[in-house]
C-alpha cells in the first residue's frame, strides 16, 4: 500500500475573498507603497540640494503622466493607510469588533480614503499643477 | 513565511463525475474535494449531482446522501449533526463552516467542498488537527487555581462575572476560525489562531481562575499572540457567531494595562 506523505488542504485559492481580509491585505500594501514612494521623497530633497537643474529633472519626472499616477497612487495610499489606521486605533483599544460595525468603519476608511484623496488633488490643480 | 502555491503532491486535478440518476426532479452538483492515502494521487475534485427533491436541507444531509447512494468511499467526520460537536467543520462556497448548520440554497452556484484550509490532509475531508489540539493543550485549558477549595461548596461566581464568559464559552472547537485565517496559514507553526486564543482568554476572565500573571506571561509571544493583525477572518467565519478577533484584542489589552502605563 503506497503511503504518500499527506497533502496541504487548498487555501488561499480556495477561500471566497471577504471583505475583511480585502481591506487588511490593502492595509499592509498601502504600508509598503508608502516605504517605496519615500524614495521619492528622497529624491526630491536631494535634487533640491543638487541645484535648479536637478530639480527641474525629478519635476519634469512627476509632472509625466506616469509620474502623475505614481502620486495619485502615492496619495491614496497615505489616505488609506491613515483612515484605516485610525480603525485599528479603535480596535485596540477594543472598540468596533462587531461584523456589522467592522464592515461599516471598513467602508467608512475607503470612502474616506478616496474623498481626501480627491480634496488633495483637488487643492493641487486649484494651486496650479502637481510637483 | 507566507507560500501562496500549494506544494506539488498537493496541486488539486479534476476528477471523476457521478451523473444523476434519470428522473431527478431537481439536481444540484456538488464538487468535493477527494485524496486518499491509498492510490498514491494527488487530490482531485469529484462531482456529483444530487437530486435534491429526494435530500434534506443541510449541506451535511447532501454528504450523507452522496455516501449512502452515490460514492460510499466519501469519507467525512460527523456527530451530532446540530451544530454543537464541530465534526464536520468545512470549507463550503469558500468559506469554513458546519456542514450541518449550512443550507444548501444559501450557496451560489455549484457547491464547493473542500477540506479546512491549509492543513494536512488525513483522508477527503478530514483534516489532521494533531497541531491544533497540541496548541490548544499548551494553554492549559482548565482552572488553575492556588487558593485551596471551600471545604463544602464549588467555587462560586457571580451572575455578572459568569456573565463575562457569554461569547467565550459557546465555543465548540471546530477550528473554522484558525483555518480562515491568513495569518495562521502562513505561521500557523508558532501563532496560536483565534480559537485557542479565545479560549486562553476564556480563562484569563474567569474570575474563578487564579492563574492570570501565568497566563499572559505565556502568551507574551511575537508569535504565539502577536500574529493576530486583526484581519478578522475569525469572526466573520465562525459558526457560533463568536468573536475571536475581540477576545484576542481583550489579551492585547491585557498585556498593556498590567505594565501600568
Amino acid at each position: 500500500m503506497p503511503q504518500l506523505a499527506r497533502p496541504l488542504s487548498p487555501h488561499i485559492g480556495i477561500y471566497r475573498w471577504q471583505w475583511t481580509m480585502t481591506l487588511s491585505i490593502l492595509h499592509r500594501a498601502t504600508g509598503i507603497a508608502l516605504a517605496v514612494g519615500t524614495i521619492l521623497l528622497v529624491a526630491l530633497l536631494l535634487s533640491l540640494a543638487a541645484g535648479p537643474a536637478a530639480y527641474a529633472r525629478v519635476q519634469a519626472c512627476c509632472a509625466s503622466p506616469f509620474g502623475q499616477v505614481l502620486l495619485l497612487g502615492w496619495t491614496w495610499s497615505l489616505c488609506y493607510h491613515l483612515c484605516n489606521g485610525i480603525r485599528h486605533l479603535a480596535w485596540d483599544v477594543g472598540w468596533g469588533f462587531e461584523i456589522a460595525r467592522g464592515r461599516l468603519t471598513g467602508w467608512i476608511a475607503i470612502g474616506a480614503s478616496l474623498l481626501l484623496t480627491l480634496a488633495i488633488w483637488a487643492c493641487v490643480f486649484v494651486r496650479g499643477g502637481a510637483a | 513565511m507566507a507560500e501562496f502555491t500549494l506544494p506539488k503532491n498537493s496541486k488539486v486535478q479534476e476528477g471523476k463525475r457521478f451523473p444523476a440518476k434519470a428522473g431527478a426532479r431537481n439536481v444540484r452538483t456538488f464538487r468535493v474535494y477527494r485524496w486518499s492515502p491509498d492510490e498514491g494521487a494527488n487530490p482531485r475534485i469529484d462531482e456529483y449531482e444530487v437530486d435534491l427533491a429526494a435530500c434534506g436541507p443541510m449541506v451535511l444531509d447532501a454528504l450523507i446522501k452522496i455516501k449512502n447512494e452515490i460514492d460510499p468511499t466519501l469519507t467525512f467526520r460527523r456527530s451530532c449533526r446540530e451544530g454543537i460537536c464541530g465534526s464536520c467543520a468545512m470549507n463550503i462556497d469558500g468559506t469554513n463552516t458546519l456542514a450541518c448548520t449550512k443550507a444548501i440554497e444559501d450557496c451560489r452556484g455549484d457547491l464547493r467542498i473542500y477540506p479546512l484550509p491549509h492543513l494536512p490532509v488525513v483522508k477527503d475531508l478530514v483534516p489532521d488537527l494533531t497541531h491544533f489540539y497540541a496548541q490548544y493543550a499548551s494553554i492549559r485549558p482548565w482552572l488553575r487555581t492556588q487558593s485551596a477549595p471551600p471545604p463544602d461548596a464549588e467555587r462560586l461566581q457571580s451572575k455578572e462575572d459568569r456573565a463575562k464568559l457569554d461569547g467565550l464559552y459557546e465555543c465548540i472547537l471546530c477550528a473554522c476560525c484558525s483555518t480562515s485565517c491568513p495569518s495562521y496559514w502562513w505561521n500557523g507553526d508558532r501563532y496560536l489562531g483565534p480559537a485557542i486564543l479565545l479560549q486562553a482568554y476564556r480563562w484569563i476572565a474567569d474570575s474563578r481562575d487564579e492563574d492570570t500573571g501565568t497566563r499572559l506571561d505565556e502568551l507574551e509571544d511575537p508569535f504565539k499572540l502577536y500574529r493576530c493583525h486583526t484581519i478578522m477572518n475569525c469572526a466573520q467565519t465562525c459558526p457560533k457567531g463568536l468573536n475571536p478577533a475581540k477576545a484576542i484584542a481583550e489579551i492585547k489589552k491585557l498585556m498593556v494595562e498590567r505594565q501600568g502605563v
